[in-house]
């Protein structure tokens, strides 16, 4: 099939970027949204061009890389799946197809494609861990959770950080992925030892970044190829009103 | 700022309650509780916090607001296909629009009430009549109404959540609540300037 892709290029994070428009002639509806993008990169390659800069590493849904914003979704039209994920099946032919990257203050564009997501990495050493000896695999097997619980924390543990909900959300707010990483340690007995001060930390350091606040439009929760739910983003309010 | 506009959710019903009096033909009871919520000393403090909340909401509201749009300078061009829910998208203008109506509001009644504009404090009966004989503020008031529903439906909802009262079986039954809540309450101020169209 053929499409018409509109990606945005730029050189570095200082320079001042623009989309530019690609004619992509023999499309097959079986590749991958990144193994099209390999195969404009290869004609770009050799045409003597700078190949799209695009980050990706696992192709496997699990790591959290392959963040871009395609069509007005992140990580494009199909729910609950990354990038690396989407098929080229879902795109009709002759469809222009728009291919942004994630948009934020703290998300700055390092190029092309590839945003900085450092701010993540920054809340999450502000007090995503337990920093108390919590044992080896049978210590943890003697302390009793209860299912609902366990459940609960492993739902909000599988967010992968690829920050497509800071990139859906209308005011660039990470509350989805802060509050999955809150809970996820809320819910444990281990965690709740160093909840309080946890919590307060975390959220301190996503306003230091500058990422903005939740308004609660539910995008987040639409557009989280993991499915993470708003409702960790309620636990991590009451969490914080508790820290106090 | 969620606390706030539930105080704010909460007065209306009130308000609605005194509002609904302008439809007697006889001004006396409308006049006795317009006296009453203005002498009554636990009133007068309960003013007092229903300013200091729409203070709050209003800043609150606009510093946050500010500090979003900060969040994203570049914005998409392909713009946002996310399913959201629709009146969560437009809350920084539905309340602003609230907003201008509440001045417009207290230019007519509560300015004349300090002294600062003309008029009869002890006669908001007839004022308010008056008011809605003219078409053009009838129409603004209609308006008005119906986005302060649009706000208040997303609000409600919103408030729970921010609180952290986010629970598998109440949160669909404060859902139905806002819904009915925002458009009892904004349709009941409504149909004051309707009947009083009709009745003329």
């Amino acid at each position: 099939m053929k499409l018409t892709l509109k990606i945005w290029r730029q050189k570095n994070a200082k320079s001042k970027g623009n989309f530019e428009t690609y004619q992509m002639d023999s499309v097959s509806p079986e590749m991958a949204f990144l193994e099209m993008l390999d195969s404009l990169n290869k004609r770009l390659v050799e045409a003597d061009k700078d190949p799209v800069a695009f980050d990706h590493d696992c192709r496997e849904g699990i790591c959290g890389s392959c963040g871009m914003y395609i069509n007005g979704h992140p990580h494009g039209p199909v729910p609950a799946i990354t990038t690396c994920h989407l098929s080229m099946r879902f795109f009709k032919d002759g469809e222009t197809v728009w291919i942004e990257p994630w948009r934020a203050k703290p998300f700055p564009v390092i190029k092309d494609l590839i945003v900085d997501r450092t701010a993540f990495d920054k809340i999450q050493t502000a007090g995503g861990y337990i920093s108390i000896n919590t044992g080896a695999a049978p210590d943890a097997n003697n302390i009793p959770v209860n299912k609902q619980n366990s459940d609960k924390a492993f739902d909000s543990a599988v967010c992968i950080g690829c920050g497509a909900c800071v990139a859906a959300c209308k005011n660039a707010s990470a509350m989805l992925f802060v509050s999955a990483k809150v809970s996820q340690f809320a819910l444990l007995p281990q965690g709740r030892i160093e909840a309080k001060e946890r919590v307060k930390a975390m959220v301190d350091m996503m306003d230091e970044v500058g990422f903005g606040n939740c308004s609660n439009t539910g995008a987040c929760e639409a557009e989280c190829p993991k499915e993470i739910k708003i409702s960790n983003i309620a636990r991590m309010n009451r969490e914080f009103f508790k820290a106090f | 700022m969620a606390l706030a506009g539930l105080f704010l959710i909460t007065f209306l019903p009130v308000h609605l309650i005194i509002n609904l009096m302008l439809l007697k033909s006889d001004p006396a009871p409308f006049t006795a509780a317009a006296h009453f919520m203005a002498t009554f000393p636990i009133v007068r403090i309960f003013e007092v916090v229903l300013f200091a909340a729409i203070l709050i909401h209003i800043t609150y509201g606009i510093f946050l607001q500010i500090k979003n749009w900060l969040a994203r300078p570049v914005g998409y061009v392909s713009g946002s296909k996310a399913e959201t829910s629709f009146f969560s998208r437009f809350m920084i203008w539905t309340g602003s629009s609230v907003l201008i109506f509440l001045i417009l509001h207290f230019i007519n009644f509560y300015f004349v009430k300090l002294g600062l504009v003309k008029g009869n404090p002890e006669d908001f009966y007839n004022m308010a009549r008056n008011l809605f004989a003219v078409p053009a503020y009838s129409y603004i008031y209609l308006v008005c109404f119906a986005v302060l529903g649009f706000h208040l439906y997303h609000a409600f909802n919103s408030a729970f959540q921010t609180l952290g009262l986010n629970h598998r079986i109440w949160t669909p039954v404060v859902k139905i609540i806002a819904l009915f809540y925002s458009i009892v309450i904004p349709a009941g101020f409504a149909c004051i300037p309707v009947i009083l169209w009709i009745l003329r």
